[in-house]
């Protein structure tokens, strides 16, 4: 069986279904929040920071960045090995990659951390 | 006999190195391929694009102050321009993220053309939505 390190699941299907779960909290948190802003006749302060005060909405946009996590190392996996020959650079690229997504994930639980 | 021996001769005669003609003006990508590599496209751009709404997220729900910014860079041509191009990547790659879990479910499998006009669609729903979130915007 060929593994690679790179990626993220423990095989090739396992990457298929951890990119179509991803994708699903990811579209239901961006249909939500699209909607959301629609929807909203005028959105002030108080009623921006009172929808991210609450307990679920903290919960789902952290679910929403783990799954960004997720479906980016994945799918910027499959575009880097692509695209990108030269080994130690595809490394370093990949590296580079998941740190920022990491990175996502963890500004995301600061920023919601006093609100 | 005759003939056969000369067919012989004028295929040893054929340059099998000879370049081949491409005619660039007629070779053109199916709507699939434009599809596949626009999703990925769109991916990349809101790979990047994602700090950009953590940073406006983080401002908006910082301070009141920090939210009155937010607005006012809502209202300014630059900010308008950017927040409308990850709208757009972010609307086609719904889009075709969903033509892709149809897909997975055994949609569009038939032929080759339903491929292309499931792929079709999705360009026609992205540029409503994308026209749709300037709209929104301006």
């Amino acid at each position: 069986m060929v593994r690679n390190a790179a990626t993220l699941g423990r095989s090739g299907v396992h990457d298929f279904v951890l990119l179509r779960a991803s994708a699903l909290v990811l579209a239901s948190y961006l249909i939500f929040l699209v909607g959301y802003l629609v929807l909203t006749p005028e959105l002030t302060f108080s009623v921006w920071q009172n929808l991210f005060a609450g307990v679920a909405m903290k919960v789902f946009t952290l679910l929403a960045l783990l799954a960004l996590l997720i479906h980016g190392w994945i799918g910027l996996w499959q575009v880097l090995t692509d695209y990108i020959k030269p080994v130690g650079l595809r490394a370093f690229l990949q590296f580079a990659v998941n740190l920022v997504l990491l990175a996502y994930l963890f500004a995301g639980v600061v920023i919601l951390w006093g609100v | 006999m005759i003939i056969i021996c000369s067919m012989e001769l004028s295929e040893q005669n054929v340059n099998k190195q000879r370049p081949v003609y491409l005619d660039l003006q007629q070779i053109q990508f199916p709507a699939t391929a434009i599809a596949s590599i626009l999703h990925r496209v769109s991916g990349v751009v809101m790979f990047g694009a994602i700090a950009v709404l953590l940073w406006l997220l983080a401002t908006s729900l910082e301070s009141a102050s920090g939210f009155q910014s937010v607005a006012e860079l809502f209202n300014a041509l630059p900010a308008k321009v950017v927040i409308w191009a990850i709208l757009t990547a972010l609307a086609y790659h719904l889009c075709g993220g969903i033509r892709h879990l149809l897909m997975d479910l055994g949609l569009f499998e038939g032929s080759m053309e339903s491929g292309n006009n499931s792929a079709r669609v999705v360009f026609a729903a992205a540029l409503i939505l994308s026209v749709l979130a300037g709209i929104w915007l301006w």
